[in-house]
């Protein structure tokens, strides 16, 4: 099925935030902080500002606890006394014209009294950079299995690696944005998001009032990666305060350099690795240190960090594993989510040693990897028995084969002698990512679902899961026609809107086609009993049945529902972080060549193979898209993307000097896909959306490698620092 | 304020606008022509992709006045029939890149003596998406380019 709104899309005619008119709104701005860290001596408005034709907002306008509802509350809606990052939202404003909004924002000065910012989250802080806790750490997590100490004193090689990654910014390409409105007595906010009902719960809270006076509706949305899960709440609740103050519809959208400042980006990590081995490269003990740049504020931190935590081994089996991990609170920007959540950092970082550890111990990196691929029957870091009969070697050998590895990596040898200024590499990386929320998560969040049979004998999904381009309304439709036989012009998918669809959970995780996809055929099973129909009943049966059904119940509502059920034999412990951490995992090699021209430093990937086993594959474009433009936003971060800080701000917060990859710097992604299907997954689907982020840094770092005989340990290798690498 | 008249689309409109504004913004919020998007503001992205007298250009770094007695062609002009192999081929994810990337596409197809000199990748390296790492875009043109006959008065056949 080709994608259900793409030709609108195409067109133009697919309306955002931006494009959605709103009679008689007011435009929103936001006054920031200038400084890192501080208190708030004064905000100073000009006498020619201190009218009543301009709105203003700040903390005292805010009804109830001025925290942003995420994991813990500390995340101010609005600073009160003190600030702690650079753009941090101090005030409010609205005006009516976007440019007079913006204009009045710049000229309101926020006064700091400035106090010591921590701006290296790898250093300890001293006492007076204290700002959370006794020590600044945001969350401490530790995964142990074996005897690790011992392990390690009686293995005969050891081999030690440190690797970092820096921050990345999503760069949807629609910014931030959101508008709001009173309907009587309820506020209505209405943009660009991922998670309506997270939005619903920071609303409620923060204004001080209950579910049925806050509805929020997602506007078509224009990509998101995670940038839209976290942040929209904040966004959500300044643009109803405005409001609610102006008594009047106030849209709040952000402008590029506003959205790349202020905004949640990729955590920067460090990793450091000691691994033992045998002499046939055998994994005997993996000790694991994790640290990661939290930002300002809790937001999503904890469970970044579980996430990146319980990836960190790899794909590989050890007998005695421990990792340990923290997340640390620095005066920049908060980092929060975005695809892979903290499982690319970590995956970096062990897809690298493996490498190094090769090249230590002369043994072929594929090799290496071919030798620990963990089997069915053995245990993960968290001690989950990976039983899901999917062949990893397959997944890796195909891989090679499409890379042609082994016959290029002989090709570079004589190329490389050759030539005087290319130099040509190829490199691997294998990893996993679990699909679905972490641990008990998916049991906790007890997703609900509807489709509905209306009057007109059409269906209609009810669910809160947000098309953000990634297909979901595409996927849903498939899901449904096939389930119940119907056209796709019978099927309808409600447009996101907390006071029409049930809470199924938000759009994060890759767990929308896996896990939701899995309620809407139940849903769809329910609806078909309730009107009196067998599994195997035609849509045109269907169809007539939902029609006899209204004609016999006039004015009621037909509604087939779904509860999410935990598949069997899941047990995991949030205590000791011991169990099976995800459902379900899907597995892939990818392999990256790479070429170098040594007099730019410029590093360029020139053929890409990505090989993955995702379950069964639902719709081959959609897929394949999923996976092309994963990889590439990868080759963005493993490459050229660097946020520049300047006193825990982004410099560079504008596309002119934050590079992402464009068509010409990047190559055709060529894609396979192994399936086994997930018995408990939406047609048999695996979640597949942040996987493609994981692979591409380790592979191409190691193509680096190969090519120029350096050892590349720091993300982004962008040319000013390859260039150290070759030079010294 | 000043008075601008120019062709947009085929017809004639007159605006009354600050000198400074953008046609982008003239387009989107004077004219309520919001097919045309903002990406970026400063001209990377080509979302806000306009014709200008037939040619490609960035709206949101054009000053609305330059574009008097001129001619504007957005992204509601395009011909749907005309964009079907972008569709199939998974052209688009989000959407909020993809009326410049379709704009420039197009323009590809009536300009296709370029590729004789440029490559298609480099011929759209103006139009940031980051959604489908470019592939879908890419196979799209080049199905077109296989599927629809190029304009009768190509320079390039000169």
């Amino acid at each position: 099925m080709k994608r259900h709104e793409g030709l609108d899309k195409l067109i133009g005619r697919t309306l955002y935030i931006d494009d959605l008119p709103l009679a008689g709104c007011l435009w929103g701005a936001t006054v920031r902080s200038p400084a890192p860290r501080g208190r708030i001596r004064d905000v100073r408005i000009p006498d020619h500002l201190d009218r009543p034709g301009l709105i203003r907002v700040d903390h005292r306008d805010v009804p109830g606890p001025n925290v942003v509802s995420l994991i813990e509350e500390d995340w101010p809606i609005l600073a009160a006394d003190g600030v702690r990052h650079r753009h941090e939202s101090v005030m409010l404003v609205a005006a009516e014209s976007r440019d007079a909004a913006r204009r009045a924002a710049a000229e309101i000065e926020v006064v700091i009294d400035l106090e010591p910012a921590v701006l290296d989250f790898r250093r300890e802080p001293t006492a007076e950079q204290i700002q959370h806790g006794e020590d600044n750490v945001l969350k401490q997590l530790k995964i142990e299995r074996g005897e690790v100490d011992e392990a390690l004193a009686a293995a005969p090689i050891v081999v030690e690696g440190e690797y970092e990654t820096g921050a990345q910014e999503h760069v949807y390409l629609e910014t931030q944005g959101m508008a709001a409105w009173l309907d009587g007595e309820v506020v209505v906010v209405c943009g660009s998001m991922q998670c309506p009902y997270y939005v619903e719960k920071a609303l409620t809270q923060a204004l001080a009032l209950p579910p049925s006076r806050v509805r929020v509706i997602q506007a078509a949305t224009g990509g998101g990666f995670g940038g839209k899960e976290d942040f929209p709440s904040i966004l959500a609740i300044h643009t109803a305060l405005l409001a609610l103050k102006a008594q009047r519809p106030v849209k709040l959208i952000y402008d590029r350099g506003e959205d790349m400042a202020a905004t949640t980006k990729r955590h920067p990590s460090w990793v450091r690795h000691r691994t033992g081995l045998d002499e046939k490269g055998k994994l005997l003990v993996q000790d694991i240190e994790v640290l990661f740049d939290g930002g300002a504020y809790v937001t999503l931190s904890p469970v970044v960090l579980s996430r990146g935590m319980i990836h960190a081994a790899g794909p590989y089996a050890c007998d005695h594993v421990r990792i340990r991990g923290r997340v640390m609170l620095t005066n920049s920007v908060p980092f929060g989510a975005f695809r892979g959540f903290g499982a690319p950092q970590t995956l970096f970082a062990i897809e690298r040693h493996m490498d190094v550890i090769a090249q230590r111990i002369g043994i072929d990196p594929v090799e290496l990897r071919r030798r620990n691929l963990i089997t069915d029957g053995q245990p993960t870091a968290t001690g989950q028995v990976i039983n899901d009969g999917t062949d990893r070697q397959k997944v890796l050998r195909r891989a090679l084969d499409l890379s042609r590895f082994e016959y290029k990596r002989g090709q570079h040898a004589a190329f490389n002698r050759d030539h005087d200024h290319l130099r040509r590499g190829i490199g691997l990386a294998c990893f996993f990512h679990g699909a679905g929320f972490t641990g008990s998560g998916e049991r906790t969040m007890k997703s609900l679902l509807h489709v509905a049979g209306l009057p007109d004998g059409r269906v209609e999904v009810l669910s809160a899961s947000t098309e953000i381009g990634q297909g979901t309304i595409t996927i849903f439709t498939q899901l449904v026609a096939d389930r119940l036989r119907l056209a796709p012009e019978q099927i309808l998918i409600a447009q996101p809107d907390t006071s029409r669809v049930p809470d199924n959970g938000p759009t994060v995780a890759s767990r929308t086609t896996m896990v939701v996809g899995r309620l809407i055929e139940r849903a769809c099973d329910n609806l078909r009993e309730k009107v009196g129909l067998a599994a195997g009943a035609s849509g045109s049966e269907l169809h007539e049945a939902i029609l006899t059904w209204h004609r016999e119940h006039p004015g009621e509502q037909l509604i087939g529902k779904a509860r999410y059920q935990q598949p069997p034999g899941i047990e995991w412990d949030d205590k000791t972080y011991r169990g099976d951490a995800y459902g379900a995992y899907g597995w892939a090699t990818y392999v990256a060549e790479v070429e170098i021209d040594l007099r730019t430093y410029t590093a360029r990937v020139i053929d890409f193979v990505a090989v993955q086993e995702i379950g069964k594959v639902l719709n081959e474009t959609l897929a394949r898209g999923q996976i092309q433009g994963g990889v590439v936003q990868a080759i963005g971060w493993a490459l050229l993307e660097e946020c520049d800080w300047s006193e825990g701000g982004m410099a560079n917060h504008q596309l002119t000097n934050y590079i992402i990859p464009t068509s010409d710097d990047v190559p055709s992604i060529r894609v396979a896909f192994l399936e086994n299907p997930y018995p408990y997954g939406g047609q048999g689907a695996k979640g597949i959306g942040e996987l493609p982020m994981d692979g591409p840094a380790p592979a191409i770092f190691n193509a680096v490698a190969a090519a120029t005989g350096t050892d590349p340990r720091v993300v982004p290798l962008v040319p000013e620092r390859l260039m150290e690498l070759i030079e010294s | 304020m000043i008075e601008v008249t120019f062709t947009l689309n085929a017809s004639a409109v007159t605006v009354e606008i600050p000198p400074t504004e953008r046609l982008l913004d003239t387009l989107r919020y004077r004219l309520s022509l919001t097919g045309t998007k903002e990406g970026c503001g400063e001209g990377e992205c080509g979302a806000c992709t306009v014709y200008l007298d037939g040619l490609p250009v960035n709206s949101c770094l054009l000053p609305t006045y330059q574009v008097r007695g001129r001619r504007v062609e957005t992204v509601e002009s395009l011909d749907p029939a005309r964009l079907a192999p972008l569709h199939e081929s998974g052209a688009t994810q989000c959407g909020a890149c993809t009326p410049g990337v379709a704009m420039t596409a197009l323009w590809i197809l009536d300009h296709r003596h370029l590729l004789r000199t440029h490559s298609l990748r480099e011929l759209m390296a103006g139009n940031l998406c980051r959604c489908t790492g470019y592939n879908g875009i890419i196979e799209g043109i080049r199905q077109a380019l296989y599927e629809q006959p190029g304009p009768p008065t190509d320079p390039g056949q000169s």
